[in-house]
């Protein structure tokens, strides 16, 4: 069983994001870069089939600068990745373009019978590339999997609103993206992270896949911080008194209720 | 006349908040609105949407889309903005059109904006801005080389119009898809809320580990029923298992954004911050002037919780007669 990850880099949840000056995107310079939290429970799931189905190989795929997302693909194979196979590129791609070059990239590979995804990239929150990747290689997808089972393909668990769930059954090959909840991602152990040097590391080149510029559909620019807020309003008094206060308040002056 | 695709979704056979948002925001633009709906309820929803302005609906209620499935809803969806000759797309963003806007993007060789918080639409125009980094800034999307434009926005972010019941629209039935059944919907297992989900809510009342345990959400409970409201909870207690996952707002739960937020014994955690801090009202209740929630906050109250609330829930209900 041929098993793919697709794998973003993103800098870390804590990070202070800063503008550059002429509001293209952000200051890049100084910040700590780790792998997308939701492709921690891909490359999870996918070590857990390989080790249910007892064989496969399960490479991991990035589109990225080589010299950055390389820490990212080692980690992953150091949780158990077999290779990895990075998109080299310091283009700021959007979503299609990344989804063209994730579609082009696998199918170089050869075959594939599961390809699994995060739901979401924290940095750019898209929530799109899986569908789309699942789109070119013309195959069936299912977001936001909370379970899934081997079954005849697979049964997939998706939750919706009112934490109502729907079951999806689905064939391979196919694109599955993780939702928080679907596993306990694992750590990658020493002699992991030692033999994760060793395995291969295939680098590619946009043009290799004969993708440019025109795959670029949506370009984001004026990037702006949020305004800030003014000081918050301290209510003083007891309990019945700030009660009664911030009824008040939320009725008159902020005319929320 | 330019022409705006709305894609529309309802409670029931109610339209959604966010699907009457769009209708207005599509109205006032002067362009054509058509929708599209799918559903056993669709005819009834496009019925509704002619009331805020659709001069044209497309629905589909073939039986085999009762449930959601991404390869039969991408297929009529995509013959529907086909038919309409529309190259801007607007849906409200939710389980299913996030799931579905990319793939029917892609296949138009087009680019999608997901989660827009800002939308400004004229005859000829369309803007709109998006966050990212877990809402630590925003940008404005520019779409280029993408002959159709797809934009989903966030609820509760658009001004609602008035209704005209006299309205109708010219509908049409798109047949139901011919399709591989690769994916099917098996099951639709119900939630146990029957509340207004949280990303679609106007007002959250959030829990933390201030709560302390399972039970004391119950008062949380009673202070959501007085203001008709949602109720939320941080990770630390969804992960306690005190209330279920679904609830968890923050950056690896929902993000939300309603005109009222009341976070009560929750600190303020950063990925906790990602999910919230775009609502409109933040009120946080917590016992600790230095809780970093207060610096998010619109209003604050250091105090008890177990003595605030069950005062709050007094005077919202003295205050809204409930
Ligand atoms: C990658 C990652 C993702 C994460 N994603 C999320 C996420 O999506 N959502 C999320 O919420 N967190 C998330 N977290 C966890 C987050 O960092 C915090 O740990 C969590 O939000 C803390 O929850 P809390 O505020 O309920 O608990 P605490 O931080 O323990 O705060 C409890 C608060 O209650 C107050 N309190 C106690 N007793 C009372 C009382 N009697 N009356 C009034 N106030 C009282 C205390 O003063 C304190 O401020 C994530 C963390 C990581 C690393
Ligand atoms: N540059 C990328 N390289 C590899 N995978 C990606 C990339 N961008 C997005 N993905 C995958 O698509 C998922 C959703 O990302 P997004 O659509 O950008 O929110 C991520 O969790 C990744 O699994």
């Amino acid at each position: 069983m041929r098993i793919f990850v697709c794998l973003k880099q993103v800098p870390d949840t804590e990070s202070r994001i800063q503008l550059r000056p002429d509001k293209s995107g952000i200051e890049e310079a100084g910040l700590k870069w780790v792998i997308n939290p939701y492709d921690e429970l891909a490359i999870e799931e996918a070590l857990k089939l390989r080790e249910a189905k007892g064989q496969g190989q399960v490479t991991v795929v990035s589109v990225g600068p080589k010299g950055r997302v390389t820490d990212a693909l080692r980690t992953a194979m150091a949780m158990g990745a077999d290779d990895a196979v990075v998109v080299d590129t310091n283009e700021s791609l959007d979503s299609y373009w990344t989804a063209k070059a994730i579609a082009a990239a696998i199918k170089n590979e050869g075959s594939f019978d599961v390809i699994f995804a995060g739901k979401l990239a924290i940095d750019d929150n898209a929530a799109s590339v899986p569908q789309m990747v699942a789109e070119f290689l013309d195959i069936p997808h299912v977001t936001v999997a909370t379970k899934v089972t081997v079954d005849n393909g697979f049964v997939v668990e998706r939750e919706v609103e009112g934490g109502a769930r729907e079951i999806h059954a689905i064939q391979t090959p196919c694109v599955i993206s993780a939702n928080k909840g679907l596993n306990s991602p694992r750590y990658a152990s020493l002699p992991g992270i030692m033999k994760a040097k060793k395995k291969p590391l295939k680098e590619v080149a946009l043009a290799d896949l004969g993708l440019n510029q025109e795959q670029m559909k949506i370009r984001l620019k004026d990037f702006q911080l949020p305004p800030e807020k003014p000081k918050v309003k301290m209510l003083t008094g007891d309990a019945a008194t700030q009660a009664k206060e911030l009824v008040r308040l939320l009725m008159d002056e902020a005319k929320v209720l | 006349m330019s022409k705006v695709f709305v894609f529309i979704e309802g409670n029931g056979t109610d339209l959604k908040k966010g699907s009457l948002e769009l209708l207005n925001a599509a109205q006032n633009s002067g362009r054509e609105v058509i929708v599209g709906a799918i559903g056993s309820d669709a005819r009834e929803l496009a019925k509704k949407a002619a009331h805020s302005g659709a001069k044209m609906a497309y629905v589909c209620e073939a039986a085999s889309l009762k449930h959601y499935n991404s390869e039969g809803f991408a297929e009529v969806v995509h013959s529907m903005i086909q038919q309409s000759g529309a190259d801007l797309v607007l849906a409200s963003s939710s389980s299913m059109t996030r799931d579905l806007f990319p793939r029917v993007a892609a296949r138009y060789n087009s680019g999608l904006a997901n989660d827009c918080t800002t939308l400004t639409l004229t005859a000829t125009d369309v803007k709109a801005r998006r966050p990212l980094f877990a809402g630590k800034c925003t940008a404005e999307v520019e779409f280029v080389n993408s002959p159709l434009k797809f934009i989903l926005m966030r609820p509760n972010q658009l001004p609602l119009g008035q209704s005209n019941t006299t309205l109708v629209a010219e509908v049409k039935e798109i047949p139901a898809p011919t399709v591989s059944g690769k994916v099917q919907c098996k099951e639709l297992v119900k939630g146990g809320s029957t509340k207004v989900d949280l990303t679609e809510a106007n007002i959250i009342v959030s829990g933390g580990r201030g709560l302390q345990n399972a039970d004391n959400f119950k008062l949380l409970e009673d202070l959501a029923t007085s203001l008709g409201a949602t109720v939320g909870a941080s990770r630390a207690v969804a992960d306690a298992g005190w209330v279920s996952h679904s609830m968890q707002v923050g950056q690896t739960g929902k993000t939300v954004a309603p005109s009222l937020y009341i976070a009560v014994g929750i600190s303020g955690a950063i990925q906790h911050l990602a999910g919230m801090s775009a609502s409109k009202v933040i009120v946080a209740v917590n016992k600790d002037p230095e809780a970093p929630i207060f610096q998010k906050a619109t209003y604050g109250i250091v105090g008890d919780l177990f003595e605030v609330v069950p005062k709050l829930t007094e005077e919202f209900n003295k205050a809204l007669q409930r």
